[in-house]
């Protein structure tokens, strides 16, 4: 035979352990050691080409800058820093990602196609409305779903997100209580167990806020609601299904005796997912209620925004709605946009134009994609994924509520690490290694050292069975104290853990040259 | 139903887990009277060609900015994007995050949140900017909002060249807040109608440049003034891409710089989701809304970014918190940084040299259509006024196929300047755009 | 020294009390990043909330234990929070007030019925 014996080794050789290895310029494999942009060099570079422009700006003589000194990058480089840090980021596209009321779910890519079409995209807020008639028209259909789904008779389109919407529905009662003399009205009633915004929100509209009591099973107390309804009390606001993961049973009573005494129900609608399409908050008695697209309708999170907080409003508080909305008139769509006539009660303006179209339009394509009977599944199949971890994690970890059902999220305590020396975030901290983002930690306040585990609907069995075997897994080892996986967690992560007490000691908020910082 | 994964088998199944007859038990809780039984009255779900198909229709039955000569600015601009930055934002790492609170899977997020503070703080020659508002309207009312916790006074003075609809939003929810808003009176040259209204009760007063008329104001002597007054400056700007040609609000003695983003990097999108700067001295740094990204280090000393200073923000303040918010723009501040980061410092002076270049040539056209211009000294925007009424005009200059900016009516129909009208020219605009306007205009004249 | 259920401390000498947070207040809080001292020349009454402690992870209001006049505030926290961690109960201190009824002092709890109080918590 002729011997052939040169060519690539074709097996692994050396020592397969590599604990502590370490690369010499830094980077780990594909995860580059990326630098700043203002650390590039790029001080005269531009990654566009303009034409000339005349360099006479004389008519603004004494009005012009001198210098400004930002960084460019060419194409290539700009593509290849902003893909590099993308890698660093954890995200719903590459695994469950369990945070409890954020409602983190598919992002269909249709509602991305449909946002960039230039009759939506390209449109100016200002523009001629004849020259915007789609864009009023989807408003318009986008309108009627929210109302239907929810059962109340109007929305107000405008807010920007959850928080800004709380404010439009607080203001909307404010500006009812006013025209009917009721303007002494100034408490909030909210459960402990709320959102920070929902407190944040009221004191910001200038109300003071009084927490309401929780029962044993994480409901609202309704004796002590009672005790605080009172004539001083402009509204309640309560999320439901609360974020304990459950339903308030006594939500109609809670309703009527809100009503008795002269205020209104405010819902935050944080956790509309778990119901959609099978109940609607306007038979539960809900006098306004905000909707986060980015939440029940998939508009994507986009690491921190932008959202979108459409509040649906009662037949009591509409005629306080701001401006602007869409009227059907004979010769197409209009926009109000003046208190004046029909909008003399509008109690003012929330942002500058017509709300976040761009999540109207891909809020309307998801809606029209499940249609009645997928958005009625979609809350099914979300309270049973939450109820099928529910059952799987039971015998390991602590349900915070162990009767009964829970909705479309399952909330546990610490309790069951009690004597391991390991703590909520250690455990959170371990999930990152194992390839799964934390669930929601030490909210809601209620919970001593809660986690909140919210999977949505679209995730498949098999991703649920593989986060419930990775969670059984670590609680296994937890018990078996196992502390430097815990508490040096997460080892896998692109940085360890990080030092947030020096962050806020030191703030160092904006990059500075070398020479500046000496 | 293609994003639904489960099958009738699995959901079998797992009911079975849980010990559940059927879904219906997992609703227990929910009283029988709010129970819906059947589904409510909506149409059924859709294929994606349908549903594509549904909105290519809609979205036909709109005129596009880019279809024709466009002229309107106030407070939303037409620029061209690179392609670039829309294919980076829709990596999934970066789309389908959220907020970054958990920093070691984040660094992507949070690294971009530092280069765009710093990128805000450089345009707006402040020190400290945050990690992005809602819109520029917004950020104009969180500024005064702001400006009553410092000052702890609760006068605001809004100048009459702000933008109405920013006026406005600052008048809902600055005074939902108790405090009391001053609007002057609309004016193209605002400054010593402001000056004059400072006195010992304002917390701040707030101007914006360029203004609504799309006048450039050297805002320095109100800085002055504010100052000796014991008052802020909140500067305002509605076009971002002026601070590649103009002076820096922080070097004329804003305490506090405002902006909408939306002309970097972001579409116009009818009205949203857009992008608020907001920038400020180092010393009021503590009284910021909004999220803020601080550099740090991890356990073996590697320099890394978190979400910092938290604890002025609602999830830890509740009711004694600087602000409500809690959503930002995220999304659209990674826009505007990768284009910030593809023009350069020289790329985005050069962009706004050619928008105040077009917008010479539009002023030229419109004066040669005979028209008064209005505003002396301009960006990219102009006032125009007009023989009878502006809107009226427009509506006529549509049927040339034309869309002649926008009517100052259509932002305060009670200031009574219905014969005034707002032009704007970007890079965008060409000049047969240009050519197309004044020849309408002139055969409207004669 | 005397003690508050809010765990505040105070010390008196002559008519100016000096005001910090308990070493327990220091330990739960975990570490201080910030500390707003009063303003000096504001009038408090006991039981106003006077002063905000700021650790990574909350925001706590200081309340004053005693009524009067601010005289000084602690300007080493601003640049050095962490004494409040190290020092809570002397370098750590927050503001001394001029006090107008020193007979509110003698009312607080001394440190034994300090120390029985937080043994019930």
């Amino acid at each position: 035979m002729t011997m052939q014996n040169i060519g690539r080794p074709t097996r692994p050789e050396g020592d397969a352990a590599s604990e502590g290895f370490a690369s010499l310029t830094g980077g780990r494999g594909l995860l580059q050691d990326e630098p700043l942009i203002f650390e590039l060099g790029g001080w005269t570079k531009t990654g566009v080409d303009l034409p000339a422009a005349s360099e006479d700006a004389s008519d603004l003589a004494g009005l012009t800058r001198a210098s400004l000194d930002l960084p460019g990058l060419s194409e290539p480089e700009a593509m290849r820093h902003y893909v590099r840090l993308s890698q660093k980021n954890h995200a719903i596209d590459l695994a469950l990602y369990p945070l409890g009321s954020c409602t983190m779910k598919h992002n269909p890519r249709l509602n991305e196609k449909a946002a960039r079409m230039a009759g939506f995209a390209d449109l100016h807020p200002l523009a001629p409305v004849a020259t915007a008639q789609g864009a009023l028209e989807l408003m318009d259909r986008l309108a009627h779903w929210l109302k239907t789904l929810t059962g109340m008779p109007a929305v107000a389109l405008t807010p920007k997100a959850g928080a800004h919407g709380e404010l439009c529905g607080l203001l909307c009662i404010r500006a009812a209580h006013e025209a009917a003399g009721q303007g002494h009205r100034r408490t909030v009633l909210v459960p402990t167990s709320a959102h920070g915004t929902n407190p944040a929100t009221a004191a910001f509209v200038g109300y003071s806020v009084q927490e309401i009591a929780q029962t044993d099973d994480g409901r609202v107390d309704l004796a002590d609601l009672e005790s605080k309804l009172g004539p001083d009390v402009a509204a309640i606001m309560v999320t439901n299904p609360n974020t304990c993961g459950l339903f308030e049973r006594e939500v109609i009573e809670i309703g009527r005796l809100t009503h008795a005494a002269g205020a209104y129900f405010y819902c935050d609608g944080a956790n509309f997912n778990a119901i959609v399409g099978r109940v609607r908050p306007g038979d539960l008695g809900v006098d306004a209620m905000h909707i986060n697209l980015h939440k029940t309708f998939s508009t994507p999170h986009g690491g921190g925004g932008p959202g979108a907080g459409p509040v649906v409003l009662s037949e009591a508080l509409a005629p306080f709605a701001p401006a602007p909305w869409v009227v059907s008139g004979p010769d197409g769509l209009h926009l109000v946009e003046e208190a004046v006539d029909e909008a003399a009660r509008a109690f003012g303006r929330m942002s500058a134009f017509q709300g976040q179209m761009g999540m109207f339009v891909r809020a309307y394509a998801y809606m029209r994609s499940h249609g009645a009977d997928g958005l009625r599944q979609v809350a099914e199949d979300a309270v049973l994924n939450a109820n099928y971890i529910k059952a799987r994690l039971s015998d390991v970890m602590t349900p915070a509520f162990p009767d009964g059902p829970c909705m479309h999220e399952a909330l546990f305590d610490d309790a069951w690490l009690e004597g391991t020396g390991i703590t909520t975030l250690d455990f959170a901290k371990a999930m990152i290694d194992e390839g799964f983002h934390p669930m929601t930690m030490y909210f809601p306040l209620v919970v001593h050292g809660a986690m909140l585990i919210e999977p949505t609907e679209t995730e498949s069995r098999r991703e649920l069975d593989r986060f419930c075997d990775a969670l059984r897994a670590l609680a296994a080892t937890a018990k078996l104290g196992d502390l430097e996986r815990f508490k040096g967690a997460p080892h896998l992560a692109p940085l360890r853990r990080l030092d947030e007490t020096l962050a806020a000691r030191k703030p160092k908020l904006t990059w500075k040259p070398e020479a500046e910082l000496a | 139903m293609r994003y639904l994964p489960l099958t009738p088998d699995d959901r079998a199944e797992m009911l079975g887990v849980i010990g559940a007859p059927d879904i219906d038990a997992l609703f227990a809780d929910v009283p029988a009277a709010a129970r819906k039984a059947d589904l409510f009255d909506l149409p059924l779900h859709a294929g994606e060609l349908e549903v594509e198909r549904e909105l290519a229709q809609l979205s036909a039955m709109s005129r596009p900015a880019g279809a024709g000569p466009f002229f309107c600015g106030a407070g939303a601009y037409k620029h061209h994007v690179p392609a670039t930055v829309d294919h980076v934002i829709q990596r999934s790492e970066f789309l389908t995050s959220y907020t970054p609170y958990q920093p070691e899977i984040a660094q992507g997020t949070l690294q971009v949140l530092f280069e765009f503070q710093t990128q805000v703080a450089a345009l707006t020659g402040l020190d400290v900017a945050n990690a992005s508002m809602y819109d520029g309207s917004t950020a104009c009312a969180e500024a005064v909002m702001m400006a009553q916790r410092v000052t702890r006074r609760e006068k605001a003075i809004l100048s009459g060249g702000l933008h109405p609809h920013y006026a406005a939003t600052t008048q809902t929810i600055a005074h939902a807040e108790g405090m009391e808003i001053v609007r002057q009176k609309a004016a193209i040259d605002a400054e010593a109608a402001v000056i004059d209204a400072i006195d010992a009760e304002t917390a701040c007063v707030v101007v914006q440049t360029p203004n609504v008329f799309g006048v450039v104001t050297d805002v320095t002597r109100i800085a002055e003034a504010a100052h000796a007054a014991g008052a802020l400056l909140i500067v305002v700007t509605t076009e971002a891409v002026s601070f590649g040609l103009l002076k820096s609000p922080g070097e004329m003695g804003a305490d506090i710089a405002v902006a909408e983003g939306q002309s970097i990097g972001n579409a116009l999108n009818y009205g949203g989701p857009y992008v608020g700067l907001f920038a400020v001295r180092e010393k009021l740094v503590r009284n910021m809304p909004g999220r803020l990204c601080g550099e740090t280090v991890d356990a073996e000393g590697r320099r890394g970014y978190v979400l910092t200073l938290s604890t002025r923000e609602q999830h830890i303040r509740r009711e004694k918190a600087t602000s409500n918010i809690c959503t930002n723009s995220g999304l659209c501040a990674l826009a505007f940084t990768i284009h910030m980061t593809l023009l350069g410092g020289t790329g985005l002076q050069q962009l706004a040299r050619i928008n105040h270049a077009r917008a010479r040539e539009l002023k030229a056209a419109v004066e040669a259509a005979g028209l008064e211009v209005l505003t002396p000294r301009f960006f990219n925007e102009i006032a125009v006024r007009v023989k009878g009424s502006a809107a009226q005009l427009v509506d006529d200059l549509l049927a040339d196929g034309i869309v002649a900016g926008v009517p100052y009516s259509r932002l305060d129909p009670h200031a009574g300047l219905g014969d005034v009208l707002l032009l704007c020219a970007t890079e965008t605009t060409t000049s047969e755009d240009i050519a197309a306007l004044k020849s309408a205009l002139t055969r409207k004249a004669a | 020294m005397r003690f508050t259920k809010d765990h505040e401390w105070v010390v008196l000498e002559g008519d100016v009390a000096t005001i910090g947070i308990t070493a327990h207040a220091a330990e739960q809080l975990g570490d201080v990043v910030f500390v707003e001292t009063p303003e000096v020349g504001k009038t408090v009454k006991a039981g106003d909330a006077f002063a905000v402690v700021e650790s990574v992870k909350a925001a706590s209001d200081v309340y004053a234990p005693i009524s009067g006049e601010v005289v000084e505030g602690n300007t080493i926290l601003g640049d050095a929070p962490e004494t409040v961690n190290a020092d809570p109960e002397n370098g750590g201190w927050f503001a001394k007030v001029k006090v107008s009824d020193p007979s509110q002092y003698d009312a607080l709890m001394d440190r034994p019925a300090y120390e029985a109080f937080l043994e019930t918590q």
